[in-house]
């Protein structure tokens, strides 16, 4: 090939890059970043907005809140941020991507056990039980860190098996039968139906497990973003995020 | 037609052609190159060998080093009897074999790891009885880590050495037979020393490709600091709490990758010279 033809090979290549401008008319698209844990809620919630809103779609970014922070902060496009602390939701807002947070959910810790218990755990002091396989969510992630909150506070010295990469795959672990206890939310034992079970721990305070969300960047789709937003609090948000094991902020 | 147009229309014909060949191959080249030269862009220079200094980065890279190593040598025990197999013996599903063998090349390394949760879990096919008659359980342990790890490299080791094996030829195994040398002599001052340069490369290729493994490896065995913590989960987890320190152990692996894809000099699964 002459070096001739590689120039103008360079300039449609680059051309064509330039082209990817959606049009106008394309049906909406509502891309909301939430954590792992608020999965079946957010889709019910989203379920609600579509059907409010003919042509309206909803496209869910579900992963542990401090791979969406990351996602954000490398600039990905979303229109919503739901984290499941402040702390992701700080990086959000510092970097000036997220404005104005609102708590809009809260949740409890349970330990998550096989169905019937058959390793009779009771409580947090329990998983220092070396006939136990304990999983924990990794420390990165919101789950992990109220996980080891709450064990610090309570003093208890667990040696994990593994430390899972979101409060999802630690429940997983239960789900399969490969560890026998797991540090989860209450709603995410909810949101597996039967195959695991809660261990409900004492009513703790401190913990301080709360939900904020806001708008990001107020660019693409402010309108439609703040609406799913007021969803979350008016009383069928309220009665969704219920249903699901969240309680009110 | 005249014999003299005839070249000129051809070419004319064949411009737009080479034009899309070399938009193709242009595009191919940068989607190839592009990630790693952005690796390379970010990569703190200055901070490197601090980076690699943290304790928490040295043991990640002790534990893929044992693991690589441990699950390249799993993969020449029970990969060259297969590649043997496959390039020696004729019987009844040998087609179907080669696909199950070669099937983790192409498999999602997750499904894998699930798979393996299905046969060598708590709950698993074999892992539940292993359980119950010996107490050892797999998952969440380094010698998971190595199972889960072959099972991705392993295909990499049988296609390059049955790749050697058709290459032999069978005549000289056959004369040295009937000069008096046993079987076994026959494998191990013959075929074998013959056989070296494909044991040398697939063995680095199913060594590196270990190295590498993610999915497989934290579906089955899960991540801890370690003992199951491998260089790839590292780099994953890195990724939003230092991306410094994720880019410096990505380019650890690159420089493990290249290194032994041009000290193989093209002789990997089975094709160059």
């Amino acid at each position: 090939m002459r070096p001739r033809h590689v120039l103008v090979l360079l300039a449609v290549a680059t051309a064509a890059c330039d082209g990817g401008a959606s049009a106008a008319d394309e049906p909406a698209v509502l891309t909301v970043f939430a954590a792992a844990s608020l999965a079946e809620a957010f889709e019910d919630v989203a379920a609600e907005l579509e059907h409010r809103h003919d042509g309206l779609e909803v496209r869910l970014n579900l992963a542990g809140s401090h791979t969406l922070a990351g996602q954000l902060l490398e600039g990905a496009d979303g229109d919503v941020f739901a984290s499941a602390d402040d702390v992701e939701m700080a990086r959000v807002v510092a970097a000036g991507r997220a404005a104005d947070p609102q708590p809009f959910a809260s949740n409890d810790l349970v330990i998550a056990v096989e169905p019937g218990n058959p390793k009779a755990v009771t409580s947090l002091a329990d998983l220092a039980r070396d006939d136990l396989v304990v999983v924990l969510p990794i420390g990165d992630v919101p789950a992990g860190r109220y996980a080891a909150a709450a064990l610090e506070r309570a003093g208890v010295e667990v040696a994990p098996a593994s430390l899972e990469v979101d409060v999802r795959a630690a429940l997983g672990k239960v789900v399969l039968g490969e560890a026998d206890a797991a540090i989860v939310y209450a709603s995410d034992v909810a949101a597996v139906g039967g195959r695991a079970q809660a261990v409900a721990l004492p009513p703790d305070p401190a913990a301080g497990i709360r939900y904020p969300v806001a708008v990001v960047d107020a660019g693409r789709q402010p309108d439609l973003a703040a609406e799913f937003i007021e969803l979350l609090f008016d009383d069928t948000g309220r009665d969704l995020l219920r249903r699901h094991g969240f309680g009110a902020p | 037609m005249t014999a003299a147009t005839e070249p000129r229309r051809r070419r004319a014909g064949e411009r737009p052609v080479t034009a899309l060949v070399g938009l193709a191959l242009t595009a191919g080249i940068v989607l190839l190159v592009l990630p790693l030269l952005g690796l390379l862009a970010r990569t703190p220079w200055s901070r490197i060998l601090a980076l690699l200094g943290e304790p928490a980065l040295r043991e990640t890279l002790r534990l893929s080093l044992l693991v690589s190593v441990a699950s390249a040598a799993l993969s020449l025990v029970l990969g060259v009897p297969l590649a043997w197999l496959l390039a020696r013996v004729s019987f009844p599903g040998k087609r179907l074999l080669r696909a199950l063998c070669v099937l983790p090349m192409v498999l999602p390394p997750v499904v894998g790891g699930v798979a393996l949760l299905a046969a060598f879990g708590r709950r698993g096919l074999v892992g539940a009885p292993l359980e119950r008659l010996t107490g050892i359980t797999l998952p969440f342990t380094t010698a998971g880590v190595v199972l889960a790890v072959t099972f991705v490299s392993l295909p990499f080791l049988v296609v390059t050495v049955e790749a050697g094996f058709r290459g032999l030829d069978a005549r000289i195994e056959e004369a040295a037979a009937t000069l008096g040398a046993s079987r076994w002599t026959v494998i191990r001052r013959v075929s074998l020393p013959m056989l070296a340069p494909s044991l040398a490369a697939g063995s680095a290729l199913a060594w590196a490709r270990a190295l590498g493994e993610f999915g497989a490896s934290i579906t089955f065995a899960g991540n801890l600091g370690g003992s199951t913590r491998t260089v790839p989960l590292a780099v994953y987890l890195e990724l939003h709490r230092d991306p410094d320190a994720a880019i410096v152990l990505s380019l650890v692996l690159l420089a493990v990758s290249v290194a032994i894809l041009v000290g193989l000099r093209d002789r990997y699964l089975g094709v160059g010279r």
